[in-house]
């Protein structure tokens, strides 16, 4: 359990603890969006089950002033909502933190700690009373709650107010009865108890370029951006938001205004094998195409997407990674997918992954990956997970280059057709590996045989072994010559190189980040490479050069990232070594810390045993099947 | 824009369609299939399906899976493009392009294996779907590449080559297009090419997916006594119930007809479909006596023939999805991308 330590204003992280199913994600989005809009920096987390209604299920709300955005493990105050979870929720308040809990029901005397305050409200007898109608009792009660945590943490009561407003503004009823709830829930906190507690909210102002959003639906927006007409999927938890919200967005920006029709189509695949045939057909014939998915998709897509390598056909793939293997824990974060991804296929292949870390690089990436498949002519996977996909990210407000072309790559035109002499597929012209490409229905000149089978460079299918080989060796020259075009990696170095250095990716930044400006307050200093796009290319070699010790830091059991540095860099095995954690929920600073207490002793004697070892490990394992 | 390639040299008196094409600008590289194979005689009957319905070659899109089947789009057209992708799944490379473009024809080439075993999902779903595009699967009972297994379309007591009988019950692939909603429904004998070229050509214009499994003998592994899938079987067992002649739009109706009733399509492109029924009661637009007709048909060991069913009047994959009549591969950039403004508005909505 971990101390209540530098807790206070406008840093904090709270736990509401409610059942799947009843509403309480609204009243969590209020609770999130009213601090977001008093100017102070707070990342939701939800953690749920896969299940539609009934299991217990939390939402994590962390309030720092600072601006870190990684999950904090250390609860301050814990909403108890739930009976099915009491025991577990009133255990992961740090000492002397608070419980705010539903009194109508007497609280098992076991769930006591003298450490502890408790906050009981009557919140169902009041609701009871109030309300009529189970359903809206039942909704009411998550609003009340809000009202006592306005008054408990000095939520500012106008904000909350002006969000109802907007939000019901049409339904007057609805509105009367939130006003009802959230008052009511107000004015007993006040009645009963010390307001505000020490854990509190002071506005500020640090949130005014920003919005608030979750990664699929950015990624989404990054898509219609950068011009995809075509989408297919099959729905798999964590990828799913992201094609309702393509789908959203096409519906809002990509009607016809005078017919009416959609300027898009969005195919429902009947499973990810066909979705990626689908991917691939439509990016064949020229359009932008894409499909989201997460593991087990890529699992099934592994051969088309083999096709698309060695036919060399752009095409588009999210991978929203969760808990693997096979089925997993289809509700919880991972990094699991880094080999599938950058080796997907049998035989010989190898293919362009960017990795991002919050939903601003999901939009960015989601129009670079477009780019990048069509310039490479071939797959390119941007390596998403549930943690940047589903949850609530305080990111800057996204941007807009209205002079952005896309990178369509050599394509031949009709008239470019005309005047050529001839056109074979794949000879490499230009010698740059890449050949020129052509689209059907344009030219008679450009028709040609596309195929998975063995052809050589004019396209004719080969058995001969030369004529194989200096196809293959072309595809392998090219795939690497795009981790000069990939995002470049974020370094965080001073002039001279510290003597360990730090490689992460993808949604461990935050915590990295966090990690070493602890490190540096207490005078060690690391030096970090944020690897954003695969293949690596220079900077991530000279990374690797400089620094005597290097520590992998991601989110696997098998330490993927370590392996694709060893497999693709010059980088010595010895100098790699690793921190993991697999567990399920995204990474906390005091992973990173422990992790490096493993080398640098100073920094276990200094570290808190109990702030790295709490709740580490605490996830929730009731996944249950889910497509 | 169109591009009409010259024809390379040819015989003066051969014959040249309404674009100036003669069948040879139609026709592929040089089969390697086995000598005599069902599937050749397919090719042939495609090739003149072409010349006759004056198709500018580069507006074909030809697609396969995997097989020999798969193989013979390389036979004809070399004007086209053509996409020989993975086993099973060439229905899903199908959709995607349709999606992409509209306007083009699209030309499926499938097996029994292909379409009925490791593509069995595929082929129901693109049926469902009502993907703008013909489908042929060339039926033979046999793996041929893999050497003689059978297959999921092998009837019960059909003898292998090695003389072992066939136990497991057959899927007919007619009966799963007509169960799915499949709007152009035809059954053909690769021997017959004068019932098999009108098919294509009906299955051509026909605004949505036209399904017609061929039946194509393997002359190597399936072409023995014993096999309900030989040559002399089919020959000796089939039976015409529908015979279709295809009259192109705009062209004069000379066909003549003897006995039996004549019903005339209209195609969505204004083409007409002639059926001349040969079985009294028999009604090719009634989905469910085709299915009973069907079933009392095989269940006599006879192979009915002709275009079974067809409903013209239909909504493909595009009506579905209400897609814009543009081809999506032909809008412009600027007319998909938002702009900053739109952006700003969004991230309102996010504040």
């Amino acid at each position: 359990m971990a101390d209540r330590g530098d807790y206070g204003v406008n840093d904090f992280a709270l736990k509401v603890a409610t059942v799947n199913g009843t509403g309480s994600a609204s009243a969590n989005g209020l609770l999130l969006q009213a601090l977001f809009r008093m100017g102070i920096p707070v990342t939701g987390k939800n953690v749920f089950p896969s299940n539609i209604q009934g299991l217990p299920t939390w939402y994590e709300i962390r309030v720092n002033r600072d601006g870190y955005t990684a999950r904090s493990p250390d609860f301050h105050l814990v909403v108890a909502m739930n009976p099915q979870s009491y025991a577990r929720d009133v255990e992961e308040v740090v000492s002397g933190g608070w419980v705010l809990y539903d009194n109508t029901r007497e609280f098992n005397e076991e769930l006591f700690r003298d450490d502890v305050t408790y906050v009981g409200v009557p919140l169902a007898e009041m609701c009871v009373r109030e309300f009529e109608g189970s359903r809206t009792r039942i909704l009411m009660k998550n609003i009340a709650c809000v009202g006592v945590l306005v008054a408990l943490l000095d939520i500012d009561m106008d904000v909350v107010k002006g969000m109802l407003q907007q939000k019901f503004s049409k339904k007057q009823h609805l509105m009367e009865a939130n006003y009802k709830a959230i008052e009511m829930g107000y004015a007993y906190a006040k009645e009963h108890y010390e307001c505000p507690l020490p854990i509190r909210l002071e506005p500020m102002n640090a949130t005014a370029d920003h919005v608030m959003i979750n990664g699929n639906t950015a990624a989404a927006l990054g898509c219609v951006y950068a011009g995809a007409t075509v989408g297919a999927w099959y729905p798999i938890t964590p990828s799913t938001s992201l094609m309702d919200g393509f789908s959203q967005y096409c519906s809002q920006l990509r009607v016809d205004p005078e017919t009416g029709k959609n300027n898009y189509c969005i195919i429902q695949a009947e499973d990810e094998l066909a979705a990626a045939g689908m991917v691939i057909g439509a990016s064949w014939m020229g359009a932008r195409a894409f499909t989201p998915t997460s593991g087990p998709g890529i699992s099934l897509m592994s051969e088309f997407i083999g096709l698309a390598y060695y036919a060399e056909i752009p095409s588009v793939f999210f991978n929203v990674q969760r808990t693997g293997p096979s089925t997993g824990m289809p509700t919880r974060t991972q990094q699991g997918d880094l080999m599938l991804c950058t080796y997907a296929s049998h035989g010989d292949t190898k293919h362009i992954a960017l990795f991002p870390a919050n939903p601003k690089e999901c939009f960015e990436f989601a129009v670079a990956a477009f780019d990048l498949a069509e310039r490479f002519q071939t797959p390119t996977f941007v390596v998403s997970d549930l943690d940047i996909g589903m949850n609530d990210w305080m990111i800057p407000r996204l941007e807009w280059d209205d002079a952005y072309v896309p990178d369509r790559g050599k394509v031949l035109s009709a008239e470019e057709l005309e005047e050529a002499e001839s056109f074979y597929r794949y000879l490499d012209i230009d010698g740059d590996h890449i050949p020129y490409r052509t689209l059907p229905g344009v030219h008679p000149k450009g028709a040609y045989f596309t195929r998975g089978s063995g052809h050589d460079k004019y396209g004719r299918y080969t058995e001969g072994s030369a004529e194989y080989m200096e196809v293959v060796d072309r595809l392998l020259a090219k795939v690497d010559s795009a981790g000069d075009h990939v995002p470049e990696p974020e370094v965080h170095q001073k002039s001279e190189p510290t003597e360990w250095g730090l490689v992460s990716l993808g949604g461990c930044h935050w915590a990295v980040l966090e990690a070493r400006d602890e490190l540096a307050e207490r005078d060690i200093s690391m030096d970090y490479l944020r690897v954003r796009g695969f293949p690596f290319n220079e900077t991530v070699e000279r990374f690797l050069e400089e620094h005597d010790r290097i520590v992998v830091i991601e989110q696997n059991r098998d330490e993927q990232l370590r392996k694709l540095i060893t497999i693709e860099t010059g980088c010595p095995k010895e100098k790699l070594r690793s921190i993991t954690y697999y567990g399920g929920q995204p990474l906390s600073k005091g992973h990173v810390l422990e992790g490096l207490s493993r080398w640098i002793p100073d920094l276990a004697s200094e570290a808190s045993a109990n702030e790295l070892s709490a709740d580490l490990d605490s996830d929730v394992t009731t996944a249950e099947v889910s497509p | 824009m169109s591009y009409i390639t010259k024809p390379a040299a040819r015989h003066p008196k051969m014959p040249t369609n309404t674009i100036g094409l003669t069948p040879r600008d139609y026709e592929g590289s040089m089969s390697t299939l086995c000598a005599g194979c069902g599937h050749d005689s397919v090719t042939a009957a495609l090739i003149q399906a072409f010349f006759e319905l004056a198709v500018e070659p580069h507006r074909i899109v030809k697609v396969s899976g995997i097989g020999c089947s798969a193989k013979t789009p390389t036979y004809f057209v070399s004007e086209a493009h053509g996409f020989n992708s993975v086993h099973g799944r060439m229905p899903s490379v199908a959709a995607g392009a349709n999606a992409a473009n509209r306007d083009l024809l699209y030309v499926g080439i499938s097996g029994d294996g292909d379409s009925l075993s490791i593509g069995l999902g595929q082929f129901c779903h693109a049926i469902r779907r009502n993907i703008n595009m013909l489908y042929v699967l060339e039926n033979n009972g046999v793996y041929g590449l893999t050497k003689g297994q059978f297959s999921a379309s092998a009837d019960i007591g059909s003898l292998s080559k090695g003389g072992v009988a066939n136990r497991h019950g057959p899927i007919d692939p007619v009966n799963v297009a007509l169960s799915l909603g499949a709007t152009f429904v035809a059954r053909a004998f690769s021997g017959d090419k004068h019932q098999l070229v009108p098919i294509l050509m009906a299955g051509m214009r026909h605004q949505g997916f036209a399904f017609i499994d061929v039946i194509s003998p393997c002359v190597t592994f399936n072409d023995h006594k014993g096999s309900t899938k030989s040559y002399a079987h089919t020959r000796t067992h089939m039976q015409e119930v529908v015979a279709a002649d295809f009259v192109p739009l705009r062209a004069e109706i000379k066909a003549e007809y003897g006995e039996g009733e004549v019903k005339a399509v209209t195609l969505h492109d204004g083409s007409v479909v002639r059926l001349r029924k040969t079985q009294s009661g028999y009604d090719p637009s009634d989905r469910r006596l085709v299915l009973d007709y069907l079933g009392a048909t095989a269940a006599k060991g006879e192979i009915a023939t002709g275009l079974l069913y067809l409903d013209d009047n239909n909504e493909d994959m595009h009506s579905f999805e209400n897609t814009v009549e543009t081809p999506l591969v032909e809008i412009p950039y600027r007319t998909l991308c938002p702009g900053s403004a739109a952006l700003e508005e969004i991230q309102k909505e996010w504040r």
